[in-house]
């Protein structure tokens, strides 16, 4: 019987850290992930905190001006590669072979690789912050010629960024692996939950543009180490070529950011309107749309590099394009909503809040994309409110509503409904506190990345650092919460939420170790 | 307690809320928007600004007002049944072509704006700018003067050992003097890494790239002095390199070039007490 050869293979596993260390099991390794994410949203939170109180008033008060400098550029890379890739990973690993129907991941070995890479690659960036000429300090974006400014950091911060990208494509192809080899009969590509949907279209976008951020480093470690010229024009090379590699990567990986974070809502908002999800195949294409679109507006980033007006008018052109399906997305999700019958549960908050805020985000991108416009906003504290609006109420919401949504399921424990209640509305409070007088400043004139400005800026950075303080504070709340759900409270059923469909659903609350040892049915 | 009590409970409470806000400044009076700025240029970014905010506004208000009536009104709680439909063929085709129509008729001025603001010919002078870490470096090619341009406020006043003026950060030792009404054109460059030059009231910013030179212009209606600031992360003192443009009339420019000629390539040793300003300090 295949139940009791799992379990007696289930027997042999090391106990105690070696557990962890050597798991190849989907769940073990999903684990893992969301705690270094965990973890690591709060070091970069507490960047942040350091940034924002520099900001809080006028005049150096705390940190050096090269010191602040870095830590903007560590808290970006952070967040981006040490929060919410890893936190994603982290549930694709847990639901993704529970909601095809599949035993586990198709490549345990290389999943486990994949994760152990990471607290060594986070380990040696941070170790940048000692050493002599202190960590990176040119930006996440590392733009040369300045990023050739940096002291020994460099060699790390790009290795460490080497690492990251082979996690993160050692990743994406378990994911496609398992989705394409996994599923359980009967479970056809349009069968599946969108978040599986999302998460193969973020996967192919990994492997596409993580090789073309590993080149452009690459360049630069040669450009400052062995002679080579890319990016030096006095050598014949070019600055503004980095900016194009960079972007080339960047923009797809802001959707990697992003498109996950769709998954979720699209999960969570049928559940708690016990209503199917509206447009569930122009949801996929509207995915796959925005996916290809992304390859094709990398250059709005940089519209102020000097380019000529086909070029510029191109990049106008196609990145208003992206709000076509972005749109679709939320009519869909707002349909969805209609006519159901909605209860209010944490996770349903956050997803709420999430279509609300991020569609704002939407709307600062769309002005963003007027390239005239763009001239006044970029490199401004506007663009900085529109990307933490995508990226905080957006992503970062999306990632809570999922731990709300799942955790009954993987520890058998109901959590706090009222104190996960008090918990969103301290974030949705605070994040809008925070992020929304910063388009306020950047239309009248601030630019982001410095660590003093003139006093006409001072009311809406104080607001700001208040908000970004209380957010943080809140966070802890969402911490404690997620230990006690860990630790114990009320049993949840199999079903958890009245609404819920899914494969995930029907198996038991914990899960067992190896999610479906004989194939589910599939309707 | 007595209403007396409440009254001057909200009363420290508020003043309490306005020092904590900072003494210098009451909210109601801080720029909160673009500026309309002093060229025609920047009057037309400014309306295209304003016209995309208010298409934002109009699709938030609809969507958000449909979303809310349904949060309201189809709540389990208030014993509302759930609908079971899941595609509209029609409505989805509606929701793609509107917005795309929309899009498209906003891309229509923005193009416009963009071909004009490309456009350096027929200029009447040419000024280059370049880029170090950390000041700018002017020449007015058609004039024969040059001279760098850093900034002024003191490192007292930086490190909060003095009271700050009102031009804190924003104010440079030799400002860049423009005629208004005529037509000027940048040439921007750097000597290091990536800076940009950014006025908002002019609407320009435009990378200074070391290698490479940009080009853009303007033709400012009316004398002013327009403040603004380094706005591509340049190293340690990115946030202490403003650009400060003195607009004057035409026949005062003449005067002042006429007078900045004769001392012209003299201030060489700004750009070395400017380099040893910031970087010694603390
Ligand atoms: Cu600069």
């Amino acid at each position: 019987m295949s139940t009791t050869a799992a379990e007696g293979h289930h027997a042999d596993h090391p106990s105690g850290i070696m557990r962890w260390i050597t798991t190849t099991n989907h769940k073990d390794i999903g684990t893992l992930y969301l705690w270094f994410a965990f973890i690591m949203f709060f070091v970069g939170g507490f960047m942040a905190l350091i940034i924002r109180s520099e900001l809080f008033q006028p005049g150096l008060q705390f940190v050096d001006p090269q010191f602040f400098n870095s830590m903007t550029t560590m808290h970006a890379l952070i967040m981006v590669f040490g929060v919410v890739m890893p936190a994603f990973t982290g549930f694709a690993n847990w639901m993704i072979p529970m909601m095809i129907g599949g035993t586990d991941m198709a490549l345990p070995r290389l999943n486990n690789w994949s994760f152990w890479i990471l607290p060594f690659a986070f380990t040696m960036m941070g170790s940048t912050l000692f050493m002599d000429g202190g960590g990176p300090a040119g930006g996440w974006t590392l733009y040369p010629p300045l990023t050739l400014q940096t002291g020994n950091a460099l060699p790390f911060v790009v290795f460490a960024i080497h690492l990251m990208g082979m996690s993160s494509i050692m990743g994406a192809i378990n994911v496609i692996a398992t989705i394409l080899n996994m599923r359980a009969p009967g479970m056809t590509l349009m069968k599946m939950p969108l978040f599986v949907w999302t998460w193969l279209i973020t996967a192919y976008l990994l492997i596409a543009v993580m090789p073309v951020l590993a080149g452009g480093v690459t360049m630069l470690l040669t450009d400052k180490f062995f002679g080579t010229s890319f990016f030096n024009a006095a050598g014949g090379g070019d600055p503004v070529l980095f900016q194009h590699i960079f972007w080339f990567f960047g923009h797809p990986e802001v959707y990697i950011l992003i498109l996950p974070s769709f998954g979720v809502v699209s999960t969570i908002i049928p559940t708690f309107a016990r209503k199917p999800l509206f447009g569930y195949s122009s949801m996929v294409y509207a995915t796959a749309s925005i996916a290809f679109l992304s390859f094709i507006v990398w250059a709005h980033h940089m519209f102020t590099v000097g380019m000529p007006l086909a070029g510029a008018l191109f990049f106008m052109f196609a990145t208003m394009l992206v709000a076509v399906p972005t749109g679709v997305k939320v009519f869909n999700w707002v349909c969805t909503m209609w006519r159901g019958a909605m209860t209010f549960e944490t996770p349903m908050l956050f997803s709420i809040a999430f279509i609300i805020l991020f569609t704002i985000g939407g709307f600062s991108g769309l002005m963003l994309a007027l390239t005239p416009a763009d001239f006044q906003y970029h490199d401004t504290y506007f663009v900085v409110a529109h990307f933490h609006y995508v990226l905080v109420p957006g992503s970062i919401f999306a990632i809570i509503a999922a731990t709300y949504y799942w955790l009954p399921k993987w520890t058998g424990h109901m959590y706090n409904e009222t104190l996960g209640k008090a918990h969103f509305w301290l974030s949705a409070i605070f994040v809008n506190i925070t992020f929304f007088p910063m388009h306020f400043v950047g239309l009248a004139g601030m630019p982001r990345r410095i660590p003093d400005y003139a006093l006409q800026f001072s009311d809406y950075n104080q607001i700001a650092t208040i908000g970004a303080f209380g957010f943080g504070f809140a966070q802890l709340l969402f911490l404690w919460l997620v230990i006690q759900t860990i630790r114990g409270g009320a049993k949840t059923t199999d079903q958890v939420w009245e609404g819920a469909e899914g494969l995930e659903w029907t198996l038991s609350s914990p899960p067992p170790y190896h999610s479906f040892t004989t194939p589910p049915l599939i309707k | 307690m007595k209403r007396s009590d409440w009254v001057k409970f909200i009363g420290r409470s508020l003043s309490a809320v306005m020092i904590m806000f900072g003494s210098q400044s009451v909210l109601a009076v801080q720029p909160f928007n673009m500026t309309k700025g002093v060229t025609d240029i920047s009057q037309r970014v400014f309306d295209l600004h304003m016209l995309i905010l208010y298409i934002c506004f109009g699709i938030g208000i609809l969507v958000f007002s449909v979303m809310f009536y349904s949060i309201l009104k189809h709540r389990k709680s208030k014993g509302h049944k759930p609908a079971t439909f899941h595609e509209s063929a029609s409505l989805e085709f509606i929701w793609t072509v509107v917005p795309f129509v929309i899009l498209i008729a906003i891309t229509i001025p923005a193009t416009k704006v963009l071909i004009e603001m490309e456009d350096t010919t027929k200029a009447d002078m040419t000024i280059k700018v370049t880029g170090y870490q950390w000041m700018w470096h002017y020449e007015y090619i058609d004039h024969d003067v040059n001279f760098y341009s850093a900034l002024k406020t003191s490192r007292d006043e930086i490190y909060n050992r003095e009271e700050k003026n009102p031009n804190y950060l924003l104010e440079v030792d030799n400002e860049l003097v423009l005629p208004t009404d005529r037509k000027v054109r940048f040439l921007f460059t750097a000597n290091d890494v990536i800076h940009a030059w950014w006025v908002p009231e002019l609407a320009i910013k435009k990378d200074a790239i070391p290698g490479f030179i940009n080009e853009s212009w303007t033709n400012i209606t009316k004398p002013g002095v327009f403040r603004g600031q380094c706005a591509e992360l340049c190293g340690r003192d990115h946030g202490f390199m403003p650009v400060v443009v003195r607009a004057v009339e035409p026949e005062e420019f003449d005067q002042w070039i006429a007078e900045r000629k004769g001392k012209a390539n003299k201030n060489f040793a700004a750009l070395e007490n400017a380099q040893h300003t910031l970087a010694n300090s603390n």
